[in-house]
């Protein structure tokens, strides 16, 4: 359980820290928290030839909340966001979502621009920032880029990332009197999901929005349970589960009955606790 | 090879460190300090559990070169420490341990409960705990007995 010998290196700047991994050509990642890529290391699932330590960097510390969105730094851990340290555009969402990542010595270095980057299949924050209508601010060679955290995270540890870019952070914006609803199935506390939920939707601006991770692939938007939340305030069972069904079978066609059941049950609380909130 | 600047215990060491050097291995082969635990090496266990600036952290999965400049304390460092020591009884008189294996991480998992938490009830106990694995316990004793610290604390703090 001890990872293969690597290189390491702490730049200075955001620009050195491409600069290193440009030149690394791939064999090179970035570092912060370190909580799952150690760990991968660790049980040699990853080879690895450079660490670039972004931990230390300001750039990527940053927290702005210019009121209509929130932009949060991509080291910052899943315990700061937890105990509502920094402004919090989800009306309490990502509080409770990062209270259920691991366990809290895990959480106290973990962090958010980390979770998205890695995009395990599993990991909770692509849920919850899809549903949130987040995007994902990048720095590469040829400068910087937004993207939308569903077009961003594209299958199992896979995302729109060239290998000489880095995850500056996540922007989340404000929506008026949201009301959410998150539920999470895992074998026991702390462990990744077997199936994990998210469901936001707000009075003003952009239809709801219900995100589903813990398939095989990656964390997605459920586009039909989305339309069906717009189109009834009151909901019924039975079709409720029939859409979830339908998107099930497009997103996720290899599922097998228990991860079915699973999705259905939290996919419909997650509508259930925002609706009764 | 990197030069790397730790404060352990209160006590400042630099040491040429490799990268791929966990802390915890740096902690036990380096400086023997061996009261932190290594059960599983891949973030699961909770037993090889240490504090860095005031947070408790797996030392299992933190590379000692990622350490440079920071605070680390191990169960080593609690010794005659409020309010560690009265922890240290409570597990005693609850039958907290038996083979002892996981109990320094349990230890500075409890402090960190209680001061996070100063009124912690069983459900919380249970779950903040669940990161630590005991396989002699059945835990009660160990709910029991942060459950029984936390009021101590409390009063004495009154």
């Amino acid at each position: 359980m001890k990872p293969a010998a690597f290189q390491y290196s702490r730049p200075g700047t955001v620009a050195e820290a491409i600069a290193l991994l440009s030149a690394a050509a791939g064999s090179a990642m970035p570092i912060s928290g370190g909580q799952s890529l150690l760990i991968l290391m660790s049980l040699r699932l990853t080879m690895i030839d450079m660490l670039v330590d972004v931990s230390r960097l300001p750039e990527l510390r940053e927290i702005r909340d210019d009121r209509r969105h929130v932009f949060i730094g991509a080291t910052t851990t899943h315990a700061t966001i937890e105990d509502g340290k920094i402004p919090d555009p989800s009306s309490g969402l990502m509080s409770r979502v990062a209270s259920k990542i691991a366990y809290r010595a895990i959480r106290n270095l973990g962090t958010i621009g980390g979770s998205m980057a890695l995009a395990d299949p599993s990991a909770d924050w692509p849920p919850c920032l899809i549903a949130l209508d987040a995007e994902v601010s990048i720095a590469g060679p040829d400068g910087q880029r937004w993207e939308k955290a569903e077009d961003f995270v594209r299958g199992a540890y896979e995302t729109s990332l060239l290998p000489a870019e880095i995850v500056l952070g996540v922007r989340i914006p404000r929506r008026k009197s949201a009301r959410w609803g998150t539920c999470k199935v895992s074998r026991k506390s702390g462990a990744f999901a077997d199936s994990m939920a998210v469901f936001v939707e707000a009075s003003d601006d952009g239809p709801p929005r219900a995100a589903l991770t813990g398939t095989t692939s990656h964390a997605r938007l459920l586009p039909r349970v989305s339309q069906y939340a717009q189109d009834h305030s009151f909901l019924d069972a039975g079709d409720l589960r029939a859409v979830i069904l339908d998107d099930l079978a497009e997103l996720v066609p290899d599922a097998d009955p228990y991860q079915l059941r699973c999705h259905v049950a939290t996919v419909s609380r997650a509508i259930t606790e925002a609706r009764s909130s | 090879m990197t030069i790397t600047h730790l404060t352990i215990n209160g006590e400042a060491h630099s040491q040429q460190i490799d990268p791929r050097e966990s802390l915890a291995d740096f902690l036990r082969e380096r400086l023997n300090l061996t009261g932190t635990h290594l059960g599983c090496e891949q973030g699961a266990c909770g037993a090889c559990t240490v504090s860095i600036d005031g947070m408790v952290v797996r030392s299992c999965v933190v590379l000692a070169v990622m350490c440079d400049g920071r605070k680390i304390e191990t169960i080593e460092g609690t010794r005659n420490t409020e309010p560690m020591d009265i922890i240290r009884r409570h597990f005693h008189e609850k039958h907290a341990l038996q083979c002892g294996f996981c109990t320094p991480g349990m230890l500075m998992m409890a402090r960190d409960i209680i001061a996070r938490h100063p009124e912690p009830n069983e459900s919380v106990i249970r779950n903040q705990l669940s990161g630590q694995i005991c396989r002699c316990t059945g835990y009660a004793g160990i709910v029991a007995a942060i459950s029984s610290a936390a009021r101590e604390i409390r009063d004495s703090a009154q």
